[in-house]
């Protein structure tokens, strides 16, 4: 009892059991997941040795290309194996590139948390500013404004945002460039022009949800008696959304928030696609079409944990900022 | 041209480009270049070279004993001279003076190592069963390379052109780096994102290449390929579809290069399943090609018109007094009701895999239906094609590249035991006329034989070839000296030693 309230000290202890809870179930989730990638991944047709071999396939080159992979041992028993590599923190050899998974992976998963970070970086504050904007003025001239822009930014499809993009900021202005390029030693301004576009379409599909749940849990909250009795103590409007009403309405907002970030690191295969984006995303679907097993788990355990650490950093915040929910 | 052949290689014939760039070629800039391939499985080991963008790699960084002129005919690169008598036992005299990137200089144990790794199954070799016509590869001199065949074959320089039996280091195994004698050095190499070349300052070819550095990409989305090249972010492309050719043409300051090639999406009716067996089937089939309609709607005149058989206008062995077999809906249904199929009903198998295929068999399905044939087209995904259902079904279709030779195309898709006979059709007079051609020397008797082997295609094996599609590559107007190598696009996958930049 020497340090801190006796509320914040059980906020804090209820957070830690959660996290530990959570913990023990990431693993058996984690387990799971590997299973039901493997399982799935094995009835697509072919192998990692016919498909490196395509059409040139011919029975000796794809047995001895099997043996060279290990693909001829048992199912079953590669699974174990993955297994145990990845216990010791080894996640293989990828069967295609024929490096290691984890080479390959520290190769595109920082371009995918650079494109995601600067995309949270824009989405999150313009998502609630928009959020709060249209809760406080709802049912007028604005609020409609802004459900009519968020709920069209969601309906329109993220290849027809980046590709009606790419022809006006590129092909026709010439302003931007239309492939982003990695590079060591590029300067500040070629990466943000590089990186205009795509942060852009994501932040247009990612801005909305997360808007409207802001709006959804403002408004609830402001309908309350609390909001009401600090407005009649004469606090100022802004006070009241900020200090008062947000706290208590932070749980779904942040979890919206979480959602919309783990659909980044995965979610963004078609904005890597059309600006030819290195990132970790299209590496997946890669390793699907190549059967590349270790590469194609790997990716897999990371959008999971991704997943799972989003939706534990949401609920640990939830926790946090609610004074309610801290006394538990 | 038979005595050429049997004296080997000479040095000169046509050259690229001449006459489209009078100007003489610049030396310095740097340029960027997209594929249409980019993945985790992009390798700098030739002998791996899956797509494209791996051969235009390779070609890069590597040369090979020797390299195509623009008829595909092969010219000296490595080997001075590479002579044979007997079309068995070919002697290659190696260019002296050559060094690879790290300083090494070029020694015939290197030649023996490049051929004969094709045979090891570890190399996981594309080409394994051309190579298996290497009987023995021995050092038989301080310079020379004697290569011994398993029987006569003539295309042999031609055959050494490609990019799988370009020159690798004696003993390499490790392919994370690119060691060759090529016009570039390999300075970054990652798959799927991007490999950086710079000038080999000791090429040796006296003044080339031209560009300082290449940068080349994939970039596997078509629209995005083409966008990238029309906002100025990269400036050759290969793989445009003849669709996006008028976006390109509209654009100033850029081309559509057409490479009228031998690559084509084919009909497969297996000869070894009921009723694609039955002659009358098969020719039917042939004639319910509107091979016009499909050169103009499917490819918007970017395609040659073929014959039933897969040698291509251009090339030095195709017959052109072959009669053309035209569209015919009446002698369709004449073979049709011959062979008692009025009126049944067939699945046909189409796929993105084959370019074109599903349009084809779409077409295809309209025309038999008037002639009294029910086909259902199963479209059925690119992902897994070549390895489930590309010649398993009796009706089906496949998509083969262009081939340097005429013995190759045959050997390896048309021969009876070839492992990608499609149609599984089975033919010894043609069999013996393969082999018989590869080891004439009459030169007027061996295009004879291989105007025989066209006709025996066109009128009894189970595939149907509509059209030959041609190569498109789209270019910045800036960059000069680039041509037709009509192996493929990007003047045959070869473009980084010829090209220049006037910027």
């Amino acid at each position: 009892m020497a340090h801190g309230s006796p509320r914040n000290r059980s906020g804090i202890a209820a957070a830690g059991r959660l996290i530990l809870r959570r913990l023990g179930s990431a693993l058996l989730t984690l387990l799971l997941v590997s299973l039901v990638v493997f399982t799935i991944s094995a009835l697509l047709p072919g192998d990692a040795a016919e498909e490196t071999l395509g059409q040139s396939a011919t029975p000796e080159a794809v047995a001895a290309l099997r043996h060279q992979m290990g693909l001829d041992q048992p199912a079953h028993l590669r699974y174990v194996r993955w297994l145990g590599g990845m216990i010791k923190g080894d996640p293989g050899q990828s069967l295609v590139a024929n490096m290691p998974v984890g080479q390959v992976i520290a190769g595109r998963l920082p371009n995918s948390l650079t494109l995601a970070g600067l995309t949270a970086a824009v989405a999150i504050p313009l998502a609630l500013a928009i959020g709060i904007l249209s809760a406080l003025y709802r049912d007028t001239g604005l609020d409609r404004a802004l459900n009519l822009m968020t709920l069209g930014m969601v309906a329109v499809p993220e290849f027809l945002v980046a590709t009606i993009a790419v022809l006006v900021f590129s092909v026709t202005l010439r302003w931007l460039p239309s492939i982003t390029v990695v590079r060591e030693g590029i300067g500040w301004a070629e990466m943000l022009r590089g990186y205009a576009m795509p942060v852009m379409t994501l932040a247009c599909v990612t801005v909305a949800q997360m808007a409207r749940m802001t709006r959804a849990a403002v408004i609830d909250q402001l309908s309350r008696p609390y909001v009401e009795m600090a407005l009649l103590k004469g606090l100022s409007p802004s006070r009241v959304v900020l200090v008062h009403v947000l706290p208590n309405a932070v749980a779904p907002i942040v979890n919206a928030m979480a959602l919309s970030l783990s659909y980044l690191l995965g979610g963004a295969v078609i904005v890597e696609t059309i600006f030819n984006y290195p990132g970790i995303a299209s590496l997946m679907v890669n390793a699907v079409t190549s059967r590349d097993m270790p590469l194609l788990q790997a990716c897999a355990m990371i959008f999971c944990v991704a997943y799972l650490l989003l939706m534990l950093a949401a609920d640990v915040c939830a926790i946090l900022a609610n004074p309610r929910l801290r006394g538990q | 041209m038979g005595g050429m052949l049997a004296a080997g290689l000479t040095a000169g014939g046509p050259a690229f480009g001449a006459g489209q760039d009078p100007a003489l070629p610049q030396r310095g800039g740097r340029i960027r270049v997209a594929g249409m391939s980019s993945s985790t499985a992009d390798t700098l080991d030739p002998a791996k070279g899956a797509l494209s963008t791996d051969y235009a790699r390779h070609y890069m960084f590597y040369s090979g004993l020797t390299r195509y002129r623009a008829d595909l005919s092969a010219e000296p690169a490595l080997a001075e001279t590479l002579e044979s008598d007997d079309r068995i036992l070919w002697r290659a005299v190696l260019r002296t003076g050559v060094t690879f990137h790290d300083g090494k200089p070029l020694s015939p144990q290197d030649v023996v190592y490049s051929l004969m790794r094709h045979q090891d199954p570890a190399t996981a070799s594309k080409v394994r069963t051309i190579a298996d016509q290497f009987r023995r590869v021995t050092v038989s001199g301080s310079n020379e390379v004697t290569i011994e065949l398993t029987g006569p074959n003539a295309d042999l320089p031609a055959i050494l052109a490609d990019s799988h039996f370009l020159i690798v280091q004696d003993g390499t195994a490790d392919f994370r780096q690119a060691i060759g004698t090529g016009p570039y050095r390999c300075t970054s190499f990652q798959p799927g994102i991007a490999t950086i070349a710079a000038r080999n300052e000791n090429y040796w070819v006296e003044g080339r290449p031209y560009l300082d550095g290449i940068e080349l990409l994939g970039i596997p989305d078509e629209v995005s390929r083409v966008n990238a090249l029309l906002s100025g972010d990269v400036h050759l492309v290969n793989a445009v579809n003849p669709r996006s050719a008028r976006r390109i043409e509209a654009s100033l300051g850029h081309r559509v290069l057409e490479t009228k090639s031998g690559l084509y999406t084919n009909l497969i009716m297996r000869q070894d399943a009921l009723p694609t067996r039955d002659p009358d089937f098969v020719l039917a089939m042939k004639f319910l090609f509107n091979r016009e309609l499909v050169r103009r709607t499917l490819y918007r005149n970017y395609a040659t018109i073929a014959n039933d058989q897969p040698i291509p206008p251009g090339s030095p062995y195709y017959l052109a007094d072959l009669p053309q077999r035209p569209y015919d809906p009446d002698r369709a249904g004449f073979h049709l009701r011959k062979a008692g199929l009025a009126g049944a009903r067939l699945p046909v198998y189409a796929s993105p895999a084959a370019d074109g295929s599903v349009d084809m068999a779409s077409m295809l399905q309209e025309f038999a239906a008037q002639a009294g044939l029910h086909l259902a087209v199963n479209r059925v995904p690119a992902d897994g094609y070549w390895s489930t259902h590309w010649m398993k079904h009796p009706l089906g279709f496949g998509n083969t590249n262009p081939r340097p030779t005429a013995d190759m195309l045959f050997s390896l898709f048309y021969k009876s035991d070839a492992p990608w006979n499609e149609s599984g059709w089975r033919n010894e007079q043609f069999d013996q006329l393969l082999l018989a051609a590869r080891g004439e020397r009459d030169e007027a008797r061996r295009r004879q034989m291989y105007g025989d082997m066209q006709v025996l295609v066109h009128d009894h094996c189970g595939v149907g070839i509509p059209v030959f599609i041609s190569s498109l590559d789209g270019y910045d107007q800036r960059l000069k000296g680039l041509g037709s190598i009509p192996i493929g696009g990007l003047m045959g996958y070869s473009f980084a030693e010829h090209v220049w930049w006037e910027g």
